[in-house]
């Protein structure tokens, strides 16, 4: 398994790239440590899909350099860097059985048969396909082929990493989650460097430990689900990931407080900030109150979700959702109060750092 | 997939290759019979029109083309109408004896133009229409027909029944759906049905040649004759109809080029 | 999963009504012939399976069915290596897709019998282009049947290499370019990915092109007959050179049109075969 470094990675598809917007990836610097178990959550046209190529080798980076443990491995071609890929549907050879598509890499690589018999055994009992072995591939289900995919790539002693591109698209619900719990079990037991490509943030949030969210070809944020969520270092991660969204209002500074029409939300330091940045105040529906006190508000709808309910409103001409726990009254005349924990700070989208060691 | 620096080449050859003749028979069509018998010329010398005057000119050629034109124009016509809703049965439900009826419809596709030439003859002189473009259109449906149930059967498979369901909830009687909905949606299914419907039609021979004598007789009927003629062969004149027989499927494949690359992507083959 | 409904019949009808004129009555008519003789007075009188006696025990017939189905197969071993081969190269991107797709298949939009007409004048030793140049070889197809042959199946190849090739094209631009990225992290040879991704997918749309290419080239009638006046002497051109004996050209029709339903039905299973398998699909205990 390798540490896999991405430095000043940018790339534009076309040939002669003019402006930022022709660039798929505007600048990637990260690293991913060995073992570890990212996901590369966001949107489609984000550049998630563009990056997993650069690391697997398809794609050659228009800038910057990528390293395995160290090594320059950028013009190294994909067959040379000893990675595993899962595509979005399951890529198996119909012809051959389940153990011959097993052992088809190491065959390649001349492996003699009974060492590339016992490897396959191996791998086969790690991915629970040990029963079919002697199976033709062709008529399996959606979900053995996957796993017949990802065993393809484990199969490799030396393998550096296992990357997934959108895995779970062709799989019935009921199996999702099965397969991403026994990815996450072999990610435990064996300790693989995994990068997995997802637009689907329940199943990024379920099974990495580190999340990384890009957005219009840039990483904007990355760390663990429940970062991700306390803390969205941008509007957009706000905006992405918790169903329903963060909310995302305009708002002025007054000194050490975010204005909001009449309405004062304090902060604990007075942010100092360059130049004239565009300010909006971030808050989860989590901590959006309903009360007798605060902000006059109009409820537009309200939706019965089970063990909560999502209120809809109007406040100063902006449209608000609030969570609201079931059995709690909603007066006739409703007001919004923000609980200081979860208000966030933006200047441009990006958050602005208000502890008070920051701003000293 | 990595393929050799000059793989571009062999498709480059075989079109030459597939050029060449036709180029010698374009080459002929602009050349006097005289040059043509006379020496080896490899490139018209005495470039003439005249080949192309004569079978402009000629109300009998104008007239078998526009009797290949005419039949083969019915025959697509006829086939994908009522292919169209076979098609969609066999793609939308299941009944009684489905499968075989679709197996013995391909079968017919494979069935041999020389067997049944004659009978074919025998049957349309005893209903008074032997001789008429209707006959040609009606035999030549024996194959498209087939042909064209199986291709749109695969375009109609592609679009999802819930579109018909919700047209129908949506208050449309069945042929309102059919005509203003699923239609569009199949279009370029309709398109290669109907490109190779025209391409079978048009090339065929030997039955278009058996049920006519002389009102409806396609082009290549006339040819033969002028090329079986006392008195030497007018090697000019069939040139040139030879090569008016290629313009037609030309131009129908370039207008469906963009149809055949969709429909190839949709793997219906 | 589709819902039984068996007024999906009145659907077919108009499709069953017209093949069914125009096959069933048609073939009924052959059976009929196929087993009368016409006497002298107009007359037909039952025969029995004469007729189909003496067409199974002429030699000439025999010779005939020989020389069809060998022409079938050599054209066949050339045409569909040739057809992939080509399909394998043709670009997959760019201006030189609709070209190419354009070019190739000019032949095929070509009338059969014009076909066989720019092949006669094409191979003609005095005012054809491959004739003149290979008339210092001895070469002339109208007196030396082996030239007569090869030039019969130049012409085929000419004429029909473009379905194969353009079918096996469709197969192949249908494979997602994820297959071969996975083969290229597997490791695998160019030989294996033709082997394992290509020909399998390719191995639906052979069967077809193959047994269309089958049966045609049993039943080329106009082509030939153009091209070599009748000689060598073709099981179809056997046909229409006996058409005044009804009886005996009928019988040898069926006989004909049997082998080529036995054929069809033979492909037709080994494809639905295939289908059945990848239809039906298990999941793993």
């Amino acid at each position: 398994m390798a540490r896999i470094d991405l430095d000043r990675i940018r790339h534009a598809y076309g040939p002669n790239p003019k402006s930022e917007a022709d660039f798929a990836l505007r600048l990637v610097n990260q690293a991913f440590d060995d073992g570890g178990a990212y996901a590369l959550l966001g949107p489609s046209g984000c550049g998630k899909t563009s990056l997993l190529n650069i690391i697997s080798g398809l794609v050659t980076p228009s800038q910057g350099r990528v390293r395995f443990n160290g090594d320059d491995v950028t013009n190294l071609p994909t067959e040379k860097r000893n990675i595993a890929q899962v595509f979005q549907f399951p890529v198996i050879y119909d012809s051959m059985t389940v153990r011959e598509n097993l052992a088809f890499p190491l065959r390649n690589r001349g492996v003699k048969q009974a060492e590339a018999n016992q490897r396959v055994d191996e791998v086969l009992g790690m991915i629970g396909l040990s029963g079919i072995a002697g199976r033709k591939a062709r008529g399996l289900t959606a979900d053995v082929k996957q796993k017949i995919s990802l065993g393809r790539g484990l199969v490799r002693s030396d393998v550096n990493a296992i990357l997934f591109d959108e895995p779970l698209t062709v799989i019935d619900p009921q199996m999702k989650w099965q397969l991403r719990a026994q990815l996450r079990e072999l990610h435990k037991r064996f300790g693989y460097t995994m990068v997995y490509v997802t637009h689907d943030q329940t199943e990024a949030l379920t099974f990495a430990s580190k999340v990384v969210v890009m957005y219009e070809g840039e990483i904007v944020q990355i760390g663990a689900p429940e970062e991700l969520f306390e803390r969205p270092s941008h509007t957009f991660v706000g905006y992405f990931i918790g169903s329903p969204g963060m909310n995302v209002i305009p708002t002025t500074l007054d000194g050490a407080s975010m204005r909001l029409g009449a309405y004062s939300a304090p902060l604990p330091v007075a942010p100092r900030l360059r130049g004239k940045p565009k300010l909006e105040m971030g808050v989860r529906p989590e901590y959006v109150r309903i009360g007798a006190q605060g902000i006059p508000a109009t409820i537009t709808r309200v939706e019965d979700a089970g063990r909560f309910r999502i209120v809809r409103a109007m406040v100063q001409g902006h449209s608000i959702t609030a969570i609201s726990p079931e059995g709690d009254e909603l007066s006739a005349d409703p007001h919004i109060t923000f609980d200081p924990k979860g208000v966030h700070l933006y200047a441009d989208s990006w958050r602005v750092d208000l502890t008070v060691e920051a701003a000293s | 997939m990595s393929r050799g620096k000059l793989s571009w080449l062999v498709p480059v050859i075989y079109i030459l290759f597939l050029l060449t003749p036709i180029y010698w028979l374009v080459s002929m069509s602009f050349k006097t019979n005289a040059e043509i018998t006379g020496g080896f010329t490899l490139f018209p010398e005495a470039f003439t029109l005249d080949n192309y005057a004569k079978v402009f000119g000629d109300p009998k050629w104008r007239g078998v083309f526009f009797n290949s034109i005419f039949y083969v124009l019915l025959n697509t016509i006829i086939s994908i109408a009522v292919a169209l809703p076979a098609a969609y049965a066999f793609s939308r439900y299941k009944f009684f004896g489905d499968k075989h009826l679709f197996f013995w419809l391909l079968t017919n596709r494979m069935a041999p133009a020389a067997v049944f030439a004659l009978p074919f003859f025998q049957l349309y002189y005893k209903v008074g229409l032997f001789d008429t473009h209707i006959a040609v259109a009606l035999a030549h449906c024996l194959f498209n027909v087939p042909l064209a149930v199986w291709i749109l059967e695969g375009f109609m498979s592609g679009v999802p029944r819930e579109i018909d369901e919700t047209a129908y909830v949506d208050g449309h009687s069945f042929p309102s759906f059919f005509t203003r909905i699923f239609m569009p949606l199949i279009a370029s299914g309709i398109g290669v049905a109907a490109f190779f419907c025209f391409m079978f039609s048009w090339v065929e021979y030997l039955i278009a040649d058996t049920l006519t004598r002389s009102a409806a007789t396609p082009i290549t009927s006339k040819m033969r004759a002028v090329f079986e003629q006392q008195g030497g062969t007018d090697w000019g004149v069939l040139a040139a109809a030879g090569t008016l027989t290629i313009i037609p499927g030309a131009i129908v494949i370039w207008f469906v080029r963009n149809y055949i690359a969709k429909g190839f992507a949709l793997g219906r083959v | 999963m589709k819902p039984v409904n068996q007024k999906a019949w009145f659907l077919v009808l108009p499709v069953l009504v017209l093949v069914a004129i125009s096959a069933v009555i048609p073939l009924m008519m052959v059976v009929n012939f196929s087993v009368q003789e016409k006497a002298s007075n107009g007359q037909f009188f039952w025969m029995g399976t004469k007729w189909y006696e003496t067409v199974l025990h002429d030699e000439k017939f025999w010779g005939a069915l020989f020389r069809s189905l060998s022409f079938s197969a050599i054209i066949l071993a050339i045409q569909i290596p040739l057809g992939i081969f080509i399909a394998l190269n043709m670009p997959r991107k760019g201006w030189g897709v609709p070209a190419s797709l354009i070019l190739m298949s000019l032949p095929l939009l070509i009338p059969w019998y014009v076909v066989g007409m720019i092949w006669q004048m094409f191979g003609r030793v005095d005012i054809g282009l491959l004739g003149v140049m290979l008339k210092d070889f001895g070469y002339n197809y109208v007196g030396d049947p082996v030239d007569a042959w090869g030039t019969l199946i130049l012409m085929d190849v000419w004429h029909w290499t473009s379905l194969v090739a353009l079918l096996s094209y469709a197969g192949l631009v249908s494979i997602p370019d994820a297959y071969y990225q996975a083969a290229r992290i597997d490791g695998a040879s160019k030989w294996a990915v033709f082997r394992y991704i290509q020909l399998p997918k390719l191995g639906r749309v052979l069967t077809i092109a193959v047994l269309l290419r089958f049966m045609d080239s049993l039943m080329i009638f106009a082509e030939p007959f153009r091209v070599t006046g009748g000689d060598p002497a073709f099981l179809s051109i056997e046909l229409e050179q006996k058409s005044e004996e009804l009886g005996w050209a009928s019988a040898m029709s069926i006989i004909f049109f049997l082998i080529i339903l036995a054929i069809s039905w033979v492909f037709y299973a080994v494809m639905t075969r295939e289908d059945a398998d990848v239809a039906k699909p298990e999941s793993a205990s």
